[in-house]
């Protein structure tokens, strides 16, 4: 399993290709903070969003933060939450806006394999919960957008050594979560049988 | 209210306002011994990556003085009340309550709490029937011990019930709790507590799910029959090679606790309750005096 280190936003492809299920990636760059209601807000409500999210790594995240008297924010505990229920999102946001990664924690179903694998994008599996950890590799917020949804805002992070992050799901059609799944259920009528 | 009353309501306040933040930056250290050994007993190169990461986790949270995780959860707090203990249930949730709002507006922690149809704010991490108290009352004894566990949503989202009959006993039991946590994968911040209640009804099934989750790591239940249940769902979970974060390995929990009721002859109701790695949980013990100790182990 290799260790990479990649910058975002991304301008060339090779740099997702070369990505496999189970590496290690550290990245550097820009990352953007989404969530529930920032995607809702796009693909059900039908506004555009207020950021370029071309070859972007978008984070879900609804940050703990604090605002300073001059109008930005300040970061106070910024962790990731579960991607799972953001997952029918995945196709558009490849598909519309070009997006290449997204990250977050305890994984996406089968269903994002397809869509991952059309568009080049990869999932990265970040430790849900190693907030205190994060906070310290995002170097500053740079902007939030829609901020009457806050924590839910679309927020744009700059970040140094981020991770260690593990390729969940590549481009090319493997998945970390969809292989674990198979060998327990497999394990599963091992162990009833036991029982 | 009398005087003692009132200062005493203000003690519970100050000692919720304080037991939230510190719940959520200082984990025990029954939680620090199973994730370290954990990382030692781990042998998957994503699984190690995971708990190398928790470990480093917890030691930034120490030195930043920052919360382990973001997610500041619902306020859960168990109260055992003393019979003579100087101040109503009534004031103490209004001081459960208060201190949970001081605590959100003072850190400040992000605040979760929204009306359930509308999804608007609803307050500090306070709105209607929130926080949620357990409540257990106790003979000849005049103290109130209250802990706080701040409950995650990724892990809370990873709560099942399932009606078994009785002709499918305790291997219906363990069947449903391996199907959930494999289910569930690596969505609630595995490995972390399992927590089962069986018996009772619904509700208090799902109940005894979480008093299991608040308890020490390792704790047995005292009554054997169940202590040799938690063992074997213990060892079985670990079995099914979900792993740190889902992402495959050896450790898919940390531990299993079973807590039970007894119950009606044609009922067999078992609850899961997960509690995610960062299973935050600190005590006061307050005296009828208002002396506070605090108890990070309890």
């Amino acid at each position: 399993m290799a260790v990479h280190e990649v910058t975002f936003p991304i301008t060339d492809e090779a740099e997702i290709l070369k990505l496999r299920a189970g590496d290690e990636v550290v990245v550097q760059g820009h990352v953007i903070g989404i969530r529930d209601r920032t995607q809702i807000r796009i693909f059900d409500q039908g506004q555009e969003p207020p950021m370029d999210l071309r070859g972007a790594f978008l984070l879900h995240t609804a940050p703990g933060v604090r605002k300073l008297d001059d109008g930005r924010y300040e970061k106070v505990c910024i962790g990731t939450t579960t991607s799972a229920r953001m997952v029918r999102f995945t196709e558009p946001l490849g598909e519309r806006y070009g997006v290449r990664a997204i990250c977050g924690k305890g994984g996406f179903p089968d269903e994002a394999i397809e869509p991952m694998r059309r568009y080049g994008m990869v999932y990265f599996a970040i430790v849900g919960g190693a907030a205190a950890l994060e906070t310290t590799q995002i170097e500053e917020i740079e902007e939030v957008a829609w901020e009457e949804l806050m924590p839910e805002c679309l927020w744009k992070f700059r970040v140094k050594d981020f991770g260690p992050l593990t390729v969940g799901i590549d481009a090319h059609g493997n998945s970390l979560y969809h292989d674990v799944q198979t060998a327990a259920q497999e394990k599963l009528k091992e162990l009833f049988a036991r029982l | 209210m009398s005087a003692v009353a009132t200062d005493l309501q203000r003690v519970v306040e100050d000692a919720a306002a304080h037991l939230y933040v510190w719940a959520l930056k200082d984990i025990p250290q029954d939680l620090r011994d199973a994730l370290a050994d954990a990382r030692e007993r781990e042998t998957s190169v994503p699984g190690r990556r995971v708990l190398d990461t928790i470990v480093r986790n917890v030691q930034v949270a120490d030195d930043e003085g920052n919360l382990v995780c973001q997610d500041t959860g619902i306020a859960v707090y168990t109260c055992h009340v003393g019979e003579r203990f100087p101040l109503h249930p009534a004031r103490i949730y209004e001081a459960l309550r208060d201190g949970t709002e001081r605590a959100t507006l003072e850190h400040p922690l992000r605040s979760n709490a929204v009306h359930t149809i509308t999804r608007e704010n609803t307050g500090p991490n306070t709105g209607y029937r929130l926080p949620i108290v357990h409540w257990e009352f106790v003979p000849d004894w005049d103290g109130l011990d209250v802990k706080c566990v701040p409950k995650g949503s990724g892990s809370e989202n990873m709560s099942f019930l399932k009606m078994c009959v009785p002709a499918d006993g305790v291997k219906g039991i363990k069947q449903f709790v391996l199907e959930s946590i494999v289910g569930a994968g690596g969505k609630p911040c595995p490995p972390g507590i399992v927590g089962v209640g069986i018996g009772g009804s619904a509700d208090y099934a799902m109940y005894l799910a979480k008093e299991a989750i608040t308890r020490p790591i390792g704790t047995r239940n005292p009554d054997p029959v169940v202590a040799q249940l938690e063992d074997e769902l213990f060892e079985l979970l670990n079995e099914t090679g979900i792993g740190p974060m889902g992402l495959g390995g050896d450790v898919t929990v940390l531990q299993c606790h079973v807590e039970h009721a007894d119950t009606h002859m044609t009922l067999n109701p078992v609850a899961v309750n997960y509690q995610c790695w960062a299973a935050r949980r600190a005590t006061a013990h307050v005296a009828a005096d208002g002396t506070v100790d605090f108890d990070r182990e309890a």
